[in-house]
């Protein structure tokens, strides 16, 4: 079958996936918080945009709720709360540029490569038009994970974790037409409280000690002990 | 007779292009000027330099080797080569059977060594400085730009410019991925190549940031004339690239009067529409930090490379 040969519809849900996957590159290697969460927003909006072609492909009424979930959800909720946080502590101009930016991308590279090595038995079972973004979802879930890896900065690995869940949504939606309604409520709302704990959690970190810089929290018993030794307790 | 009147149309194409090359800078600092509430020059300004340029004794450097009189002549015949293996107007090209997608970034190649080396010739410091910098944009830019013309050849099974823009054409409208992530690619690459802000500023030689204008500061007169009508054909040369790949239409398949006309009115709308759009980018964009050009380069490899992806992953697999 030739790729000319699909509907235009099925043609428009794989174009969005492969930008899906771009925005995964580039929250890969976006150095400044604010940006991230823009691009986080816009792989949301991809992601429910898909659900939503998805849907109107197989008429699938359940696809539009998810598709709607998705975008208030990923668009709207959770990058404003992230922003929100971003700004009760004071992170908006920091940036975290990444050690090895061109070593971080090639192995992202090398990372969508085993995604369609991976994929490609799983592709040959099913009949759907657009089984191929199986890969492509497989990709930006091993790109979130490498996100947490690579970022020292604990909001950008929160941003990593919400695009492995975007990654899963997509594999969902192009695979089986999406989950259970329930199951995907239950996802949705997982990832919420996740949030919700995740902004709590940061704000004592930051009152604590002050940062939420990955690196100095292994640094955490030996400075309190510096700090009996040098100053008096309070 | 359909022989003589192919090979006329394959001559008279880079001419053409040659000859409009002036016009479509002169298009761009247009739209510039108007964007920053100037009222611009003459669209016939570039022309008139040129002449003046033409018009004037050449001097040369008493240090500079006979390398430097013959790197003009070389820039612009090899430019105008790459020229050649373009549809401009129309498909038929038996330009094209000769030099490829692949011949045409060799021959670019040649005209920025040629280039690099004058600029080093001299021995003045601007001239090194930009040299170095020019390798190192090329360094990023070319693989990228490969990557693209790879990607391309994997959809049409051709490398050849003329069949990749009649394959395009002759197939259904189609929304491809690939071709997407090489479009962005390539125009990155393409702002790059011809020294276009935010990479390097062609409208200034006060910075010291300067990479194109910096190996051309010891040319004068013919010199410098050649050297620079090179480099604006070269920026039509990739616009028309950009306009061939992605959005063919109009193109002639069939050398008939009005098939050329229209394929004359319809380039000149997409390369006004895309000299505007440069315009645009250049008002709003900053020129940005020599040490960053490797990121933005990085970026546009990136693209081609996913480009590469989306075809393998998405496209070929079906």
């Amino acid at each position: 079958m030739n790729f000319s040969a699909l509907p235009l519809l099925d043609q428009a849900v794989l174009v969005l996936a492969a930008m899906a996957l771009f925005s995964a590159f580039a929250l890969l290697a976006q150095s400044r918080l604010l940006s991230a969460i823009h691009v986080f927003a816009w792989q949301g909006a991809l992601v429910a945009a898909v659900a939503a072609l998805t849907g109107a492909a197989s008429g699938d009424v359940n696809l539009y709720i998810s598709a709607a979930i998705t975008f208030v959800l990923k668009v709207l909720l959770i990058p404003w709360m992230l922003h929100r946080l971003v700004r009760r502590l004071a992170l908006e101009r920091q940036a975290d540029p990444l050690s090895y930016p061109a070593l971080t991308l090639l192995a992202g590279a090398a990372i969508v490569v085993f995604a369609d090595w991976v994929a490609a038995p799983v592709a040959q079972f099913e009949h759907s038009a657009t089984r191929n973004v199986i890969a492509i979802s497989l990709a930006i879930v091993l790109l979130g994970m490498l996100t947490m890896v690579v970022r020292r900065q604990a909001l950008a690995q929160v941003l990593g974790f919400m695009a492995m869940e975007n990654g899963l949504f997509l594999a969902a939606v192009a695979s089986t037409h999406g989950m259970p309604l329930v199951v995907e409520l239950g996802v949705a709302f997982d990832v919420l409280v996740a949030m919700v704990l995740f902004g709590v959690f940061f704000l004592q970190i930051k009152d604590s000690i002050d940062t939420l810089d990955i690196d100095r929290l292994s640094q955490l018993a030996s400075s309190v002990e510096q700090d009996d030794d040098t100053e008096p307790p309070r | 007779m359909d022989r003589v009147l192919t090979l006329t149309a394959a001559l008279l194409q880079p001419l053409l292009l040659l000859a409009a090359a002036p016009l479509l800078v002169a298009w761009i600092r247009r739209v510039k000027a108007r964007l920053q509430n100037r009222r611009g020059a003459p669209l016939l300004t570039p022309y008139r330099e040129l002449r003046k340029l033409l018009g004037k004794e050449a001097v040369v450097a008493r240090t500079a080797s006979p390398l430097f009189r013959i790197a003009p002549y070389v820039v612009f015949a090899a430019t105008l080569l790459a020229a050649a293996a373009l549809p401009v107007l129309s498909t038929l090209l038996p330009g094209a059977r000769v030099a490829d997608a692949i011949a045409l970034i060799g021959l670019l190649g040649l005209a920025r060594i040629m280039l690099t080396l004058a600029g080093l010739d001299a021995g003045t410091p601007f001239g090194g400085m930009g040299a170095s910098r020019e390798m190192l944009v090329t360094t990023f830019a070319e693989p990228a730009l490969l990557l693209v013309v790879f990607t391309l050849a994997m959809t049409t099974h051709t490398t050849n410019l003329a069949s990749m823009a009649a394959s395009t054409l002759a197939g259904d409208s189609v929304l491809r991925p690939s071709y997407m992530f090489a479009l962005a690619a390539l125009l990155l690459v393409g702002v790059a190549e011809c020294g276009r802000i935010p990479v390097d500023n062609p409208s200034t030689h006060l910075e010291l940031t300067m990479i194109h204008e910096g190996m051309l500061l010891e040319y004068s007169g013919r010199h410098l004339a050649l050297m620079e009508w090179a480099a604006q054909l070269k920026l039509a040369l990739f616009a028309v690239l950009t306009v061939d790949l992605f959005m063919p239409w109009g193109l002639a398949t069939r050398l008939t009067p009005l098939t050329l006309l229209g394929a004359l009115a319809a380039l000149v709308l997409k390369l006004a529409a895309l000299g505007a759009l440069l315009a645009v980018s250049e008002t709003v964009l900053a020129k940005m930090r020599l040490f960053r050009v490797p990121g933005f380069l990085a970026m546009a490899f990136l693209l081609a490379l996913l480009g590469l992806f989306a075809h393998v992953i998405l496209e070929s697999a079906l």
